[in-house]
């Protein structure tokens, strides 16, 4: 299980970054935690002349909570958004399905950042950041960039992010006070990816409904939204079972991912709703 | 593919080596440096024998390039004896409630176990079953593990107060 061989750069920001990528254009690929691409490496179905580690730029690194909006660095990793003080209580559901990723080696290393940018539908962060409205934001070339966590995802590993473009940072609103917020994940062992899994945000009159490794990207529907929004449970589920997409794998068939989706689905919105004020 | 110069701390000692950026830290740790006690278990990520702990995280050395932790602080289970060589608290206590029976996990289970008990040294079962989730043992059926760790941490804690 040896990989093949790479040129190992460590920039230590982020204009160098991009410079490199330019330089080698698809020959380059930035690794952040690596727990996704190095496996791949070592099964030889990723290869690149040139790896970027992004671990020396401090730029991508930290976590802020603003009284509006929680900011954080694409190098965050699961544990310390497990770990940090005030995240929790501004955010508990980036805490609660952070704890579900993985294990706790992988949870150390893994970032947000390369959990969002890489476009496996079986990541938990992406549908959650369609849940939280979170917005992306892109550097390249060109300039800075920012795209809708809801408009990133075009299909299984195809992003609006382009070849020269570096995931830098995410920004998430600060759900209201009394908003309810659950993320409910069945998976067939730890460690496992989602057999489904959903997150929910309810309180105020809004509601925000999304959903994980039920299609080639995460599902956020507006039209579940709404339907929660105005307290209709059944309607809601009706309408996200309409929307996702499962295909049959090693978790089961169309049918059974179904069902668990729309019993993660009620579990979430029980959840939050109780967690609501 | 040129060889790149690797500088680390492993078990307190500072260490240097030429590599192929692509080697993974398990293999620059058994082949170049002869430390033996990281094992390759499942190679995909998943089994956590090949645990190490790097700057201060538990990290699965099979998934780490060594390119990526050059100037990095690794300790192993070797590094986890007493000062004068005699077995540490973890070591002693997994041969004392049978944590271990073909021990090809071991070094893995007592490197991680370490971590957990740094970040968190009065834990529950259940916090030692959620914390040593990344580790797998095919013997024991966990249980006397989940002992031997709970055990070093009542050791550990008794050895603190006595130093008060």
């Amino acid at each position: 299980m040896i990989p093949a061989g790479f040129e190992y750069h460590r920039p230590g920001d982020i204009a160098s970054a991009i410079g490199i990528l330019q330089e080698y254009g698809d020959e380059a690929r930035v690794i952040a935690g690596g727990h996704s691409l190095i496996p791949m490496m070592k099964l030889r179905m990723a290869e690149m002349g040139h790896l970027v580690d992004l671990q020396a730029i401090n730029e991508l690194k930290g976590v802020n909570v603003g009284a509006d909006t929680v900011t954080l660095g694409a190098m965050v990793t699961q544990h310390e958004l497990i770990t940090h003080d005030g995240l929790g209580s501004a955010i508990p559901l980036i805490r609660e399905a952070a704890l579900q990723i993985a294990d706790p080696q992988v949870r150390y290393a893994g970032t947000i950042g390369g959990n969002v940018a890489n476009g496996d539908p079986g990541n938990d962060m992406p549908g959650l950041m369609q849940c939280l409205n979170a917005t992306f934001e892109l550097s390249g070339p060109d300039g800075t960039r920012s795209v809708a966590a809801r408009e990133f995802y075009e299909a299984a590993y195809f992003t609006a992010r382009e070849d020269e473009e570096i995931l830098t940072r995410i920004t998430i609103p600060v759900p209201g006070a009394g908003v309810g917020q659950a993320y409910e994940k069945q998976k067939r062992k730890i460690g496992d990816y989602a057999t489904a899994a959903a997150a929910v945000m309810l309180g105020n009159g809004q509601a925000s409904v999304a959903m994980t490794n039920l299609a080639d990207t995460p599902v956020w529907s507006e039209s579940a939204s709404a339907a929660l929004a105005d307290g209709d449970v059944d309607g809601c589920v009706a309408a996200m079972l309409d929307a996702i997409d499962p295909v049959a794998d090693n978790r089961g068939p169309v049918e059974f991912k179904k069902h668990v989706a729309a019993v993660m689905l009620r579990r979430a919105i029980a959840r939050a709703q109780s967690r609501a004020s | 593919m040129s060889k790149m110069h690797v500088k680390l701390t492993v078990n307190g000692k500072q260490v240097e080596g030429l590599a192929e950026p692509r080697t993974l830290l398990i293999h620059f740790l058994r082949e170049d440096l002869k430390i033996t006690g990281p094992h390759i278990g499942c190679e995909t990520s998943h089994c956590g024998a090949c645990t190490v702990d790097i700057d201060g995280k538990s990290v699965k050395s099979c998934t780490t390039f060594v390119a990526q932790v050059n100037g990095a602080d690794v300790t192993t289970v070797e590094g986890l004896t007493n000062d004068d060589g005699s077995l540490g608290v973890l070591q002693e206590m997994f041969r004392e409630h049978h944590g271990l029976q073909c021990g090809f996990c071991t070094p893995g289970m007592i490197t991680r176990a370490h971590r957990l008990l740094q970040e968190n040294p009065n834990p529950s079962e259940e916090d030692i079953r959620f914390g040593m989730a990344g580790n797998l043992c095919r013997c024991t059926g966990y249980q006397n593990i989940v002992k031997a760790i709970s055990a070093s941490a009542d050791m550990l804690n008794a050895q603190k107060e006595a130093a008060e």
